[in-house]
Parts: C-alpha cells; sequence; structure tokens
C-alpha cells in the first residue's frame, strides 16, 4: 500500500504517479499536464502546489485517462526526481527482476 | 452452476481423455455470456459511464487486478489440472496479450502480469475457448479449490479428491448465498493421509477417506489460514458421510456468513471466527445448522456423484511388467538422471507408471514462472508421455501424473533440454516466492530476487542433498502469498521507513504436522537475507543428528540456537 504523504506545511519535493486507465502502464504527472512514462520526466511539486497537482490528477481519474493518483515522494538529482521509497523506486524502473526467456 | 442441473447434463462417460472435467454445452454458453457482459463492462469503463469505484468490483470478479506495473489477470487452474490443450492455450495467452510468460500461483493457478485492460476481454474469449476462466479468483467468495498434485495417481491416495473438488467448483460456482462472504474463503482437499494440500490452513480443509465399509466420507477442518493473523484449522468432524458432503459444507458457510465480521477486513476471515467462538461453539453453531437444513434438498445424490467420477476415470494404463526394471538399469546408469528419480518423481498407484515432477525452480530463476515455449514444450510432453494430463503443484512446479517408467529416462531428457529438469523438489532451492514488489501493489518487499540469491547460494546439488528435505518460503508482504508462515524457514518482506526488511519465522510445516514458524529475531535488510539463512542452515547442519531433518532438529533444539547464531554480537 502506497504512504500517505503529508503536503501542508512540508517543503519535501513530491511526484504525482498513477497507472494508465487503458493499460495499467505506470505514469507519471509531466509539465503541462500530460502523463509521462519515464519518472525523469515527471514534475516535482512541494506544499500547496502538490495539493493542486493531486486536484488535477484526480481531474484525470475523472476523465478516464488514469487510475489511482497519488504524491510519491522524491529527492532531486541530476537525472531528474529519485523516489524515495523502494515501491515508488519500483514503479519507476519496472520489475527489478528479468523474465524466463519465451 | 447448480450441481443436479449440471448433473443431468453431464455425459455419463467421458466421451474423450480421462482425468480432466469437460464442460457441457451449458458451461460454454455461461463463459461465454460472461466475457461478453465483461467486454460490455470495460467499454463502458473506458467509455467512462462507469467509474472505478464502479468499474473495479466488475474486473475483480472477472481475475482482472491492477497491479504495480500493470493489470494482471488470474486465470482459474480448478484444482491444478489441465489438459495439454488447455496449457497451450496459456501458452498463446501469454505470446499474445502478455510478455510471453505466464506465473503459477501457491493457489494452483496462473497470472499474467501485463495484461491491458482494453485486451482483457480478448484474453479472457481465448481463455474460454479452452474452457478456462478467471472466476472466482477475485473477491470475497469461494475461491478455486486446491488439491493434491498426484491426485488420481498417487500410490497412497484412499479417495480421489478431483471428484469432490468438481462438485465444490459446481456448487460454489455463483452460488448466490455465498458470493458475498465477510471475506474471501478458501478450500482444499486431499484423499491421501500424508497431505500435500495443506488443509490445516484452509478455511476449509478437508481430507477425503473411506468408511469401515469402504464408503467415501470426509475428515473437515475449519479456521485454518495464514496471512495476518496464522493460524492452524479446528477439526470439525473425524467423519463426514459422503451424501452430507454439501449440506455440510452449506452449514459451515451459513455459519460465517451470518456471523463472520464485515466491519474490519483483518478481522473477517473464518478463523478470526472461529477462535473468537471458541472451537466448541463454533462446532455447536454449524451442527444446529447442519441439523435445521432440508436434508433431502442437499444430499449429494450417488447417481451425481458417479456422473463426475466418470469423468476422472483412469486413463487407459498398460501392463508394464518390464517397464519397472528398465527404469532400474537407467538409474543405475546414469547419476544425474538418478538425482532426479530420486527427488522428483512420486509412486504411481498403477505398476509400472511414476509421476514426474517438472521444477519451475531452475538455480538463479524465478520460482513458478514458464515462459510460453515451455508450456507449449511441456504440452507436448504431456501428449506423448502422460495421457495430456499436466498438473499445476501449490509449491509452484508442475506434474506430469501418469508416465510410463520405461519412457521416463525419455521425458527426464526432453526436460533437461528445456532447462526444466533441475532436481530439486523439496530442497533448499525449491523456493515459494510470490510475486512481491516487484509486480504485486500489496508487497511490501521484493520476495523474487530473494528466492533468486537464496537459489544462487544453494545451487551445488550435493550441498542441497545434504541439507535435506527443507521448505523455505518467501511472501513479499503479510497477506503470505508465499505461505512463509509454514516454510521451516519462512521469509516475510515487511516495509521499514520505505526500505525492504525480511521477518524471518522457522519452524513451519504445511503438512500432516502443520505448525506456523516462530520469529527468530529482528528483522534483517535486504542484503543481509541470503547470510541469514545460511547461517540458519550452517546451525542447523552442526546440531542435527544422524538422519534428523531440519523440522525435526528445530523442534528437538527449540530457537535458541538459531537466535544466537543469527544476533550474537560479534
Amino acid at each position: 500500500m502506497q504512504a500517505k504523504v503529508k503536503t501542508k506545511g512540508t517543503a519535501q519535493p513530491v511526484v504525482v504517479t498513477a497507472n494508465r486507465l487503458r493499460d495499467g502502464r505506470v505514469v507519471w504527472l509531466a509539465a503541462g499536464g500530460r502523463w509521462a512514462e519515464p519518472v525523469a520526466e515527471a514534475a516535482v511539486f512541494a506544499g500547496e502546489a502538490a495539493e493542486a497537482a493531486l486536484a488535477e490528477a484526480a481531474e484525470a481519474e475523472r476523465r478516464q485517462i488514469v487510475v489511482g493518483p497519488y504524491l510519491a515522494e522524491v529527492r532531486v538529482g541530476a537525472g531528474g526526481p529519485v523516489p524515495l521509497r523502494a515501491r515508488e523506486r519500483f514503479r519507476a524502473d519496472g520489475p527489478s527482476v528479468g523474465i524466463v526467456a519465451a | 452452476m447448480d450441481i443436479a442441473e449440471s448433473a443431468i447434463a453431464l455425459p455419463v462417460a467421458a466421451t474423450t481423455r480421462a482425468g480432466i472435467y469437460h464442460y457441457d454445452e451449458y458451461d460454454r454458453e455461461f463463459l461465454r455470456e460472461r466475457v461478453a457482459e465483461f467486454r460490455d463492462q470495460v467499454e463502458r469503463r473506458l467509455a467512462g459511464a462507469l467509474s472505478e469505484d464502479e468499474f473495479k468490483p466488475l474486473r475483480l470478479m472477472n481475475g482482472l487486478y491492477l497491479q504495480l506495473h500493470a493489470y494482471m489477470l488470474r486465470c482459474a487452474i480448478p484444482y491444478g489440472v489441465l489438459s495439454s490443450e488447455q496449457l497451450r492455450q496459456l501458452a498463446h495467452i501469454a505470446r499474445t496479450y502478455d510478455r510471453g510468460f505466464g506465473h503459477f500461483t501457491t493457489r494452483q493457478n496462473l497470472q499474467f502480469n501485463w495484461i491491458k485492460l482494453e485486451e482483457a476481454p480478448d484474453a479472457l474469449a481465448a481463455l474460454a475457448e479452452a474452457d478456462l476462466h478467471a472466476l472466482q479468483t477475485s473477491g470475497n467468495c469461494i475461491r478455486n479449490v486446491t488439491t493434491d498434485e498426484f491426485a488420481g495417481a498417487a500410490a497412497d491416495e484412499v479417495v480421489d479428491p478431483r471428484v469432490y473438488a468438481e462438485i465444490l467448483r459446481q456448487w460454489s460456482t455463483l452460488h448466490p448465498e455465498f458470493s458475498y462472504l465477510p471475506r474471501k474463503f478458501k478450500i482444499a482437499i486431499t484423499g491421501a493421509q500424508n497431505d500435500r494440500a495443506a488443509i490445516q490452513v484452509h478455511d476449509i480443509g478437508l481430507l477425503a477417506k473411506r468408511g469401515p465399509n469402504g464408503e467415501a466420507g470426509f475428515e473437515v477442518w475449519a479456521g485454518g489460514g495464514l496471512g495476518r493473523v496464522p493460524i492452524i484449522g479446528t477439526k470439525l468432524r473425524a467423519w463426514l458421510p459422503e451424501p452430507e458432503f454439501l449440506s455440510y459444507m452449506e452449514a459451515v458457510l451459513r455459519v460465517y456468513n451470518a456471523l463472520g465480521g464485515r466491519e474490519n477486513i483483518h478481522k473477517a476471515r473464518i478463523k478470526i471466527l472461529l477462535r473468537d467462538l471458541g472451537a466448541a461453539r463454533f462446532t455447536e453453531l454449524v451442527e444446529r445448522e447442519f441439523a435445521t437444513l432440508p436434508r433431502e434438498k442437499f444430499r449429494l445424490d450417488p447417481a451425481v456423484v458417479a456422473a463426475i467420477r466418470a469423468h476422472f476415470a483412469p486413463p487407459a494404463f498398460l501392463a508394464l511388467p518390464e517397464a519397472a526394471e528398465v527404469l532400474a538399469r537407467q538409474v543405475a546408469a546414469d547419476t544425474a538422471f538418478a538425482d532426479w528419480v530420486a527427488h522428483n518423481t512420486h509412486p504411481h498407484r498403477q505398476p509400472g507408471y511414476i509421476s514426474a515432477v517438472i521444477s519451475l525452480k531452475p538455480i538463479g530463476g524465478i520460482p513458478g514462472d514458464a515462459s510460453a515455449a515451455q508450456m507449449d514444450a511441456v504440452a507436448e510432453l504431456a501428449d506423448r508421455y502422460s495421457f495430456d494430463e499436466i498438473r499445476v503443484t501449490h509449491v509452484q512446479n508442475l506434474v506430469l501424473p501418469h508416465v510410463r517408467q520405461d519412457e521416463l529416462f525419455a521425458v527426464w531428457r526432453a526436460l533437461d533440454a528445456l532447462g526444466l529438469a533441475t532436481a530439486n523438489i523439496g530442497t533448499v532451492t525449491d523456493i515459494i516466492a510470490c510475486p512481491g514488489l516487484d509486480y504485486c501493489a500489496l508487497a511490501n518487499a521484493r520476495a523474487i530476487p530473494v528466492a533468486q540469491l537464496l537459489s544462487e547460494r544453494f545451487a551445488d546439488l550435493r550441498r542441497q542433498y545434504d541439507i535435506g528435505p527443507l521448505t523455505l518460503n518467501i511472501s513479499g508482504c503479510i497477506n503470505a502469498c508465499g505461505h512463509h508462515h509454514v516454510g521451516a524457514i519462512g521469509i516475510l518482506g515487511v516495509d521499514k521507513k520505505g526500505e525492504e526488511f525480511y521477518q524471518i519465522t522457522l519452524g513451519g510445516s504445511a503438512g500432516n504436522d502443520a505448525a506456523i514458524g516462530e520469529i527468530v529475531g529482528p528483522a534483517v535488510p535486504y542484503d543481509a537475507v541470503v547470510d541469514a539463512v545460511e547461517t540458519i542452515v550452517h546451525t542447523y547442519l552442526a546440531h542435527r543428528q544422524a538422519g534428523e531433518a531440519f523440522l525435526a532438529a528445530y523442534r528437538r533444539l527449540g530457537v535458541a540456537p538459531f537466535k544466537e547464531a543469527l544476533y550474537a554480537i560479534a
């Protein structure tokens, strides 16, 4: 289960992640309200801007674009945002294991 | 589906191969209608006519979950029995709608991890073409009934549990009273004294056996389960006559449905109700309900049982007086084959035959995963060597149930060429692992890479054999899909401030001596798990007596020496 992230009164940067409705793939809210697959393209928010971003994501859910949007804490590295929690790191990177050869 | 209606529609003699329950046109039409209904629901969801809150219970009723990276489709494999044709269809679905592989689970089901919502109805339609579906693989209903993977084949079997598993399937499918239970409900049944179906850790566990006159009946257990509150079940009945089978199931389910908690999801399973009421009171309530049920309405008609049993008639076995001798010669001539026979086979009831276990645990592999090519190849082997039959085990392996002993060497060679002949059944590398945080939305930590690292650490077969029988089960969260509580060594992934840690338990068992493992001490980080297990194994090896298996040694020694070895400050 994803951890609840406080937005008010904290400067901790966050991103918004969700699953795309049509295929379930992990997406991240990017600049201009776009939903991107690479976490590197995720827009970073803090404080009240995070609440506004989550509201924007909720609207995208109402418009059948995404499912289950939520905030995830990140640190901002040279290559873009890096999720702090293991769950979102795996959402960003995909499974850490390969698959059997088809 | 109504058991009486199904019985009327059943052909008395199976028309094609033995050993597989065959759908009739009623079943097939029902599945086609369900797929059409779901196709409409998906279209309405994509068009915005259904919200996610409205749609979620509908997709779950069709086995479609939304996981970490994609939708996951959990396909039911009733009591773990597949025809080769069905396995080929699963391979086709893996290729067409997934990424070319599937994951066999501890519920004897198969999960596809990369399904697209817009293609899910097509995947379900493809399942239905092979008489397969994803019904009751989710939701608070009676889930897929599981059983002994050697059912109908095992030398030690007393009653064929597939017959009653199929009766339970027909009785429970869309049962109007039990489709919205307080929580999910899992039934396991075995027909051999040596319990290979883990009946003591299920909501209902059944041991089919014979009465003094050879008549079939059941020992009934209830209130077992793993998850957040692991509990070993309670024996409700030492003997339940066959005709009363469904009446008694109805009675247990009715008591649970009426009194089971619905306010708190963590306290809603039957095990909590039974624990809180006490075994005596719970049993009394069930017996009272049982006594008031209209007995004739629920009486299991011997003609229905006979008609269903006809579907599970033995295949056309041959008299093979030389087969055992041929096998003995081949075993004597090839050490690697001898290792595989010693670990990956099970005695068959029919002279000259044997059951072969296909390990889905290659060293460093993902437990339970099979590629589409491997599924096709196993189907081919089943066609050629096992009367078209395959079984899925709750330990995430496959079985060719009916192999001629004089053809076993050829089967082994073919499996070896496919990378499916690892001779490790029952050893420390025959690891159960749930999908964990690599795939599952509920998980706290990864299970698969931990299994892979452990498998690599203990790769040497001679070392595995020296360690002896040892179950090692890994779950990525407390829901315990990896059955960690009943592993001799259990590993549970936990979340500590967003990072993966692992709690280790010792002494669990899912067999006749069922036991819940004890926590050995504080959780260890991801990088320390493999060394911790190695320390536990070393401690066992240092303390064991001649011929003493891990579990026996642990029960004699207790947790202290293991705790000391793991946590002693250097």
